[in-house]
Formats: C-alpha cells, structure tokens, sequence
C-alpha cells in the first residue's frame, strides 16, 4: 500500500462484517496495494467502525474502471429518487 | 552452521513499557553466536511474508525478531484488518517505533546466543522507520528497503502524520544499505538521490542500489509488484552487507 493517496470521510450507516452488522462512523478511500485483488494497485475502501476495533470493518478493493462505474451508479441512482 | 531454525510468536516490552507481540526466530546451532535483525514489517502489517522474511534471516545465521506494529490498536486482528485502522488513524507515531525497536534490540541482545550486535532492515513504511531507529539508537546497519518520506511528506490530506526524516542523517548510528525500485514513486528516484547527498555530506558509511524495471515492494513474493531479479539480487546484496557489520562480533 504505497501510493499513500488516502481520503478519510466521515460517514453514517451500517455495514456488515465477519461478526455481523454494525454502525459505521468512518471510510477511508485510498489507490495503493491490495491485498487480495491481484493487480499493483487498486481502489481500496474500508468501511469502519474505528470504536469498534480491527473487525469492524467491511473492505472492497475495485479496479479503477470498476470504481468509476460505481461512483456514477451510486450518484445516478440517488439523482433518480431525488436525494441530494 | 545448518540452516535448522526455531521460530515462534513471542511478547516483547516495547515503547512505555507496553507488551506487544513478536515473531522470534532463531537459528539452532549449539554454541553458535549470532548477529540480531530487528525486521521492520510493511505498511500492510504483519503478515505472512513479513513472517518468512524474519525466518529466512534465521536460516542464514541471525536471530531476528519482527514486532507487530500495530499490537495496540488492533491485538489479535487479522493483519489486513489491523493495516486498514492504523491507516486511517494516521500510522505508528515515531517516537512509539523507536521504542519499539529499542526493546527488540534488547531482547535479541539478551538472547545467550547473541554476538552482541544488532541491525534493523525495514519494508515499505518499514524502511524510513529502519532509518529513523538507526538516526535513533546505537546499532550496528541498518537497511532501508524503499522507505517513504524519508525526503518528502505524504500527498496533502491523507491521514498518515509523519514527515521527512532526512535532517537526521547526521545521528545516523550505523552503515546504511539502501535498497530501491527505479520506477518507484514513494520513494521516487529523485528523492533517493537527496538522500544520498545527505548521507554524502554527513561523512556516512552507505551503499546504494535501485533497480530498472522495479517498483515499490519487489521484495513481495506474494504481490504483483514482485520483481525475482532484483529481490534476489537485493538478498545478495543484504547477506554481503550484514555478513560485513553485523555476523561478527563478541
């Protein structure tokens, strides 16, 4: 994981994990490493519940395409019900 | 010597007196003494590949020992899962690593089977913090494996807190080996070649090699980023090195 570009946002939601589901008070959206993807670098985004320690978390590594294509169907799809 | 080894998941005081996990590994040579590696894992934590990395230093003649990093925040997580909290709380303060590796070193040092010596190698995030531990304690060589913001500082807005280190050069404690992939970024050519200045103007022992056609972590033999020709020519390079400062001793 070395490209060091890393975003941090804070978030509201849930997200399920190993242990089951749990709020969600953080991401961190970052282009470096992956650890399972098999490419050189990937977009990585941890969902996290930091007070709820290391398993709180939900990961996705996407190639950059796919989170293109992501980001725009999520901006779509709350374009289409009217959420800002 | 024979390259049998014992290796095993130790606990280690490291900074403030915190007990925080540890992979041990140790060659088994009855009467044999050995030089002491501390092994500085990557960004991505401590996982496997760092755990054979420390073994392999056991099978070729010293003690070394890998500490886990990120023990306080995430104790007993899975190494991926532990990397993605430090990374957003913003990775190990400096002053933590140094103890950290202060407390290896004594550990390896306490060992019957020490030389007396002790070495720091570091991966990655590893590698500036081998730097930092050896502009910060009396060792014996260091090596940086594609260290970071040694020069440099991270992209703006990432959450990562730490800065350029290269104003400590001059408390550099130990010969330095300096270990780069040509096409890297994080270190980026450029800024080895300032460090290598540095080092230059503070009258400092060091050799340098990067390599063309590799980038950041070629030492990874389980990461796309893995380049066989220059790891193995980098190992060479670390066994000549530590065979140098660090297989001798009392």
């Amino acid at each position: 994981m070395c490209t060091y570009q890393t975003e941090k946002l804070e978030l509201s939601g849930s997200g399920k994990g190993p242990g089951g589901w749990f709020s969600l008070s953080s991401a961190t959206v970052y282009f470096d490493h992956p650890a399972h993807y098999p490419a050189e670098h990937s977009l990585n985004i941890d969902f996290l519940d930091l007070d709820g320690g290391a398993p709180s978390r939900v990961a996705v590594e996407l190639d950059p395409a796919s989170a293109r294509e992501l980001a725009r169907v999520i901006l779509e799809t709350l374009q289409a019900v009217g959420e800002p | 010597m024979t390259d049998s080894l014992l290796a095993q998941t130790i606990s280690v005081r490291g900074h403030g007196g915190d007990e925080i996990e540890a992979y041990l590994a140790q060659p088994v040579d009855e009467g044999g003494r050995f030089g002491g590696v501390v092994v500085i894992h990557h960004a991505p934590g401590y996982d496997e590949g760092m755990k054979e990395i420390t073994r392999k230093f056991a099978a070729h003649g010293y003690l070394a020992v890998c500490p886990n990093l990120y023990s306080r925040e995430a104790p007993g997580a899975a190494p991926d899962d532990a990397a993605a909290v430090v990374r957003a709380l913003g990775g190990v303060p400096d002053g933590r690593l140094v103890g950290d590796v202060q407390g290896c070193v004594s550990l390896l040092k306490s060992l019957e089977s020490s030389n007396g010596r002790a070495a720091t190698i570091g991966y990655c995030s590893g590698g500036r913090q081998s730097f930092l531990a050896a502009c910060s304690l009396p060792l014996d060589a260091a090596v940086d494996c594609y260290g970071a913001f040694v020069v440099g500082t991270p992209p703006e807005g990432a959450p990562l807190k730490v800065g350029p280190i290269v104003q400590m050069t001059k408390d550099l404690s130990c010969p330095l080996l300096g270990l780069f992939g040509a096409e890297d970024q994080h270190p980026s050519p450029k800024e080895v070649v300032e460090l290598e200045e540095a080092l230059k103007q503070a009258g400092k022992i060091y050799e340098f090699h990067s390599y063309e056609g590799a980038g950041h972590a070629f030492f990874a033999t389980d990461r796309p980023s893995y380049r066989p020709e220059a790891a193995k020519d980098g190992w060479q390079r670390i066994w000549a090195f530590f065979g140098r400062y660090l297989a001798t001793g009392a």
